[in-house]
């Protein structure tokens, strides 16, 4: 990794120092904040501006939700965070992430390996691409424990079969050896959750955890994560595109378009009143009883392409109150108290229904 | 301007007059099992995974029947049937009088013509070399009588139209569009013969939000417009509400409730009917406190080995013994006027979708 900002390189005892104190940041911040981070990905058609300015916190115990569209940069930030993007293409101009006050972008490589996965954890969308195909699901579960921990074979087993215990695979000391493709969808799934858990961390990040999965199980998933979270007391950073399951699990939301934070609140707050056109459009177009038979309500046009973001206010095109200023001038972000804000210049209006 | 086009140049139509409410479909007792075999010279079958196992039902003109159930209920298997993309074990599907799986040659291509498709994956179930064009114009090769020659290339620029897309970006790739707009391409593909039926096999699944609405809007639309019966296939429970009028569960090959969009959302009757309805997320915090949500535990049992009985049995809370001897069968309850294959089927309130 490249270091691209001039932070004070911290020495490895410092780090384990401050790694080690279960306190919520060391100059008692957030457990995890990300400040001002953009993205761009270099390619041969020229700079996708992918992430754009992105801040949000998260402390100990909370669920955050990151909400947005494909495209809006809801999964880059988290590989960001998690260090696993492809650079190049991707460059971070510009951005920190501070992790117990620790900027991970300006930590050496094997510093934040200590970070990845023992401190923040990440599950994918996809369980089945994510799982090695040859290896049983125990050993891929112990891995972490045996390379880094230097457990026994054995012992790296015995703890992957707790594991899969924590996570709820019935059987799970005859299914240790079993290969990811003899799991149904639900329980790759829980074996993905069981891997990012064996090194406990304190944060962990799920990306869209139950897309691919049907409802029933959405739901098994769901009470999953929940209840691990509150036992083990982790926070935990949901991206999702899909607002039900918001509503379910999330304290906090933060609504991402155009990579960029359109709007950020309380999940219940949010859901009464938008405060920001997109969000109002997005809560707008779910088939709603009340409104059956009728025309379902759309945001018009589509995303737009990240090499040639709208000037101005990036959703202008798409938003029905869009006026001048709204072409010409970058909003800045209105805060409208309770840790609410907005990136509209009529966020107050949006909010009262104004407009 | 289509719709007036299409009464007078319909050559599948069998009678002039077209009515809504007249039954297109009817599909009587259809099975599919797909043979498990064993050895590689000598194959034995040792087995069979029972995708489809015996389902009916009707589809008027004009209506929506919304198929919902989880992945691996057999759904999709239905809509490859109806397609004849696959060939039923057993079964009949009658489209105007006449059994669609009993046709071949000529007679089976014309048949066709009337039941079209959109896929559920816009990103693959377009040719990437091929222009925007060529695509939407490829059943006019296949059924050269549908437009003549010369009219070919209006047709297309027309049916562009007819789904919002602009007529002068005939000659673009597919990769030049997005998801939302691919997804338009298909269903102007489906549209090109006129069909009567048109089977959606999650159409709207792969979209973004913003994007689905759009696309239920413009199914909708052209409905009205054309007068097309819909399967609409999928797993999203308020999309099926929002745009089915008629909605059938299916539950490991067999439909479990079938009945107008109503009865099934608001007076369930099947227990895995409400367990289904009430594991959808609500998009409201609010609704956190007061919903109850039913858990069901497991796994769909596999459709190659369904339990005896009722199929639903292993994971009911209301299993009894006659649950795993006699099989319900799915036929008018006493709990609410619509058909439901259950011993114990009864009304839950608050179950909401």
């Amino acid at each position: 990794m490249s270091k691209h900002s001039a932070g004070a390189a911290v020495t490895r005892d410092e780090w384990t120092a401050r790694a080690d104190r279960d306190t919520t940041g060391a100059d008692g911040g957030h457990l995890l904040e990300v400040r001002d981070l953009f993205v761009e990905f270099h390619t041969r058609d020229g700079v996708a501006k992918v992430i754009n300015g992105v801040s949000y916190h998260l402390d100990a115990g909370e669920t955050l939700a990151v909400l947005g569209e494909s495209g809006s940069g809801k999964s880059v930030t988290a590989q960001a965070i998690m260090g696993i993007l492809d650079m190049p293409p991707a460059v971070i101009p510009n951005g920190q992430i501070l992790y117990r006050g620790t900027d991970l972008l300006t930590l050496p490589e094997d510093e934040r390996r200590k970070v990845r996965g023992k401190q923040i954890a990440m599950i994918f969308q996809d369980a089945l691409s994510a799982l090695n195909p040859v290896f049983p699901v125990g050993w891929q579960i112990g891995e972490t424990l045996r390379l880094r921990d230097g457990l026994s074979r054995a012992d790296a087993r015995r703890r992957a079969i707790e594991l899969m215990e924590l996570v709820k695979i019935p059987a799970a000391r005859e299914r240790v050896r079993d290969y990811p493709h003899q799991f149904s969808g639900g329980m790759r799934q829980r074996v993905m959750i069981a891997m990012a858990l064996a090194q406990d961390p304190s944060v962990l990040i799920a990306d869209e955890p139950t897309t691919a999965l049907d409802v029933t199980v959405q739901a098994q998933i769901m009470d999953l994560l929940g209840e691990l979270r509150r036992e083990l007391n982790m926070a935990m950073i949901l991206i999702t595109h899909d607002l039900g399951v918001v509503a379910d699990v999330a304290d906090r939301i933060a609504v991402m378009y155009a990579g960029r934070i359109v709007e950020h609140a309380d999940v219940h707050a949010l859901y009464e009143a938008p405060a920001h056109p997109y969000t109002k459009g997005l809560l707008e177009s779910i088939p709603r009883l009340d409104l059956k038979g009728q025309q379902l309500t759309t945001i018009k046009g589509l995303p737009p392409n990240l090499m040639r973001i709208p000037s101005g206010c990036p959703f202008h095109p798409r938003c029905p109150f869009a006026r001048q200023e709204c072409v010409d001038v970058v909003p800045t972000v209105h805060q409208l108290g309770n840790d609410r804000t907005s990136a509209c210049h009529f966020a107050e209006e949006v909010l009262d229904g104004r407009i | 301007m289509a719709a007036s086009d299409r009464t007078t140049s319909t050559p599948a139509a069998g009678t002039a007059t077209k009515q809504r409410g007249e039954t297109v479909l009817q599909v009587e007792n259809v099975v599919k099992h797909f043979p498990i075999t064993q050895g590689i010279v000598f194959k034995r079958q040792i087995g069979a995974v029972k995708a489809v196992d015996g389902v009916s039902f009707d589809l008027k003109r004009g209506e929506t029947l919304g198929i919902v159930g989880e992945s691996g209920c057999g759904k999709s298997t239905l809509a490859k049937l109806l397609m004849r993309l696959e060939t039923p074990t057993s079964g009949k599907a009658l489209l105007e009088g006449r059994d669609m799986f009993s046709l071949s040659g000529s007679a089976l291509r014309r048949m066709r013509r009337n039941v079209q498709m959109v896929m559920q994956d816009p990103y693959t179930s377009l040719n990437p070399r091929m222009t925007v064009g060529d695509i939407i114009g490829e059943p006019f090769d296949i059924h050269p009588d549908a437009a003549p020659r010369g009219t070919r290339r209006q047709r297309v620029q027309e049916l562009l139209e007819l789904v919002g897309l602009n007529p002068e970006h005939i000659n673009r790739y597919p990769h030049q569009f997005s998801g939302g707009q691919r997804q338009r391409i298909g269903i102007a593909r489906a549209l090109a013969l006129k069909p009567e039926i048109i089977v959606c096999d999650e159409p709207v699944s792969a979209l973004d939000v913003s994007i689905q609405a759009q696309v239920i809007n413009l199914l909708e639309g052209l409905q009205d417009e054309l007068g097309l019966s819909y399967i609409f296939i999928a797993h999203d429970l308020s999309v099926v509400r929002h745009i089915a009028d008629r909605v059938a569960v299916m539950y490991l090959g067999k439909i479990v409730e079938i009945g107008t969009e109503e009865e099934i959302y608001e007076r369930p009757t099947h227990p895995y009917t409400q367990a289904l309805l009430s594991a959808v997320p609500v998009p409201d915090p609010k609704a956190r406190a007061h919903r109850e949500i039913i858990r069901l535990d497991g796994d769909v049992p596999s459709p190659a080995n369904p339990p005896s009985g009722c199929r639903f049995r292993t994971r009911c809370w209301k299993a009894q013994d006659i649950c795993a001897t006699e099989e319900p069968k799915l036929e008018l309850r006493a709990a609410d006027p619509h058909p439901s294959a259950c011993h114990f089927a009864e009304q839950k309130t608050h179950v909401v979708a």
